[in-house]
């Protein structure tokens, strides 16, 4: 039915910060169910990329359609509603919510459209994340720093969100966390989900991605699927000196 | 009966009592304060202005329309509400990204407008309102004669600020409105109309002041500057409670005025500067307030 619909279809992207122009141009397609991740330095425009598809910068210009519905004049709360969850770099935990309070805090989304992929119960959640229940009651930014990732990721998948925008998510973890993570993304991937990543660690996202687009100065400058990794390896360590 | 301290009992539970309906409306607006602070970023001066108004209007509803008390104890938050979210979305909003002082000057701004329209229209002269007749008089209670509308104001207001208390720490609406209160744009990110959540927030902590204007009516008089009076001492107990935690506003709000009634029997010639000298010391030894959190 709208599985030709691409997840999440930007063209020619431009975002502001205030008077500093960041992304130039970005053109991106997410087909359904594909992992794709965002390489690039750091202040190449991942981040923002990911800000800007949630109305979280300043002034934005040109087109992204998610699921099919074009976003881009629309307010941040409406966003969330086309079926997409974000998951940003900094965690964002809520200190003054229980560890529960955050995993329910964003609401349902009712006009998920186009959602075939229904939302994780409670229990789906904490059946991935055992650490989280235990915790349920403690406060939010009381948890480590694995245990916040867990919660930042788990609370957008209750949502009925099928497109995912996860930043920098294996930032800084231990490496076991860092594979349950990993092992996170292909179980979503099995049940249908779309996920965009921004990554700095290749090892990590290198095996989980289907696509890579590599970004520079606030536009794509590189994309391949993973079948032509190897043969790109050169060109991206060039572009990011990995 | 005389305690070694020298008072009657009666005259020290008396002033007691006294000091816990001044502590009720200091809790209650300064809670409305903390709130709005809370989700606005905006030091609501106009906070005292919007208190008087919920008073006049109780006043002109009596006068002019032969409301009684009741409806109005309902009918004055509801308008002043609803006044505060046309400030809000028509002034408010224009300000949030800047400097806190924009908002202090903006609330004090829409303050002197009502005051001085009040003012213009009634005079500076008290306005006389007595208490329904179900809380005239008062009740014995062997140890002292207990005023019935005095009794009912500490009583409502602990209740509504126990409600506020409750709804904001305990429930689903209170988990975004502290989310909010913390990282709005997430919160709005994960799809909740956060203006609206703000809008409403601001619209309900004046009617909290509203409300709290309603019940003075019968014990302060009502007049324009009734506000004016109440919110220097109210800011002073948001200083001094620390603008972090809501049921540090409520219990600092009663304390002090519980303090500022013992000062009235044992030193009143400190009673009016007592809440400020507290001010001061809680500002040297814990700056953030006594629930305030250090950023």
């Amino acid at each position: 039915m709208t599985a030709n619909i691409p997840a999440l279809e930007i063209k020619d992207l431009h975002a502001w910060y205030g008077e500093s122009h960041i992304l130039h141009g970005v053109d991106l397609t997410v087909n359904r169910g594909e992992v794709v991740t965002l390489l690039g330095r750091n202040g190449a425009g991942r981040t923002t990329t990911m800000r800007a598809i949630m109305g979280l910068t300043g002034a934005r210009k040109g087109s992204i359609r998610i699921n099919g519905n074009e976003t881009i004049g629309l307010p941040t709360h409406k966003i969330a509603h086309y079926g997409i969850g974000y998951c940003p770099e900094e965690r964002a935990i809520f200190s003054s919510l229980s560890c529960e309070e955050n995993l329910l805090l964003p609401p349902v989304l009712k006009g998920a459209r186009g959602g075939d992929t229904p939302g994780m119960s409670e229990a789906e959640i904490y059946e991935m994340f055992p650490n989280l229940r235990e915790r349920k009651q403690s406060q939010g930014t009381r948890l480590s720093g694995g245990e916040q990732q867990m919660l930042a990721v788990g609370r957008i998948l209750r949502t009925g969100a099928n497109l995912l925008l996860l930043d920098e998510i294996s930032e800084g973890l231990a490496p076991v966390i860092v594979q349950a993570l990993a092992r996170m993304i292909l179980m979503l991937k099995k049940k249908g989900y779309t996920v965009v990543m921004v990554e700095q660690n290749f090892r990590f996202a290198a095996p989980l991605a289907d696509r890579f687009y590599v970004m520079e100065h606030g536009a794509i400058v590189e994309r391949f699927a993973a079948s032509e990794l190897q043969a790109k390896m050169p060109v991206l360590n060039e572009l990011l000196g990995v | 009966m005389n305690f070694d301290i020298g008072i009657p009992l009666p005259a020290l539970l008396s002033q007691l009592l006294l000091g816990l309906v001044n502590g009720a409306f200091y809790a209650m607006l300064s809670l409305g304060l903390a709130v709005i602070f809370g989700l606005l970023n905006v030091i609501n001066f106009a906070h005292g202005a919007l208190f008087m108004l919920g008073a006049v209007l109780a006043w002109a509803g009596m006068e002019y329309a032969g409301l009684n008390y009741w409806i109005m104890l309902l009918v004055s938050p509801l308008v002043v509400g609803m006044i505060g979210v046309v400030i809000e979305k028509s002034m408010l909003r224009w300000i949030y990204k800047l400097d806190h002082i924009y908002g202090l000057l903006l609330t004090l701004g829409i303050t002197l407008v009502i005051e001085g329209v009040m003012r213009s229209a009634y005079g500076v002269s008290g306005l006389p309102y007595s208490p329904p007749d179900a809380l005239q008089g008062a009740t014995d209670l062997g140890f002292m004669m207990l005023p019935n509308y005095r009794a009912w104001v500490v009583g409502a207001s602990v209740v509504v600020c126990l409600a506020t208390w409750f709804t904001i720490e305990k429930t689903k609406l209170g988990a975004y409105l502290r989310a909010g209160t913390e990282n709005p744009k997430i919160v709005e990110a994960f799809g909740v109309n956060v203006p609206l959540m703000v809008t409403l927030t601001y619209g309900f902590g004046v009617a909290l002041a509203a409300f709290a204007g309603v019940l003075a009516a019968p014990v302060i008089q009502v007049s324009p500057l009734m506000g004016q009076n109440l919110i220097i001492v109210v800011f002073a107990v948001v200083v001094i409670g620390g603008m972090g935690s809501i049921m540090g506003s409520i219990v600092t709000g009663l304390a002090l005025g519980v303090i500022e009634g013992l000062t009235k029997v044992f030193y009143p010639q400190a009673s009016a500067t007592v809440v400020f000298f507290i001010m001061v010391i809680v500002l040297m030894l814990r700056p953030a307030g006594l629930f305030g959190k250090e950023k």
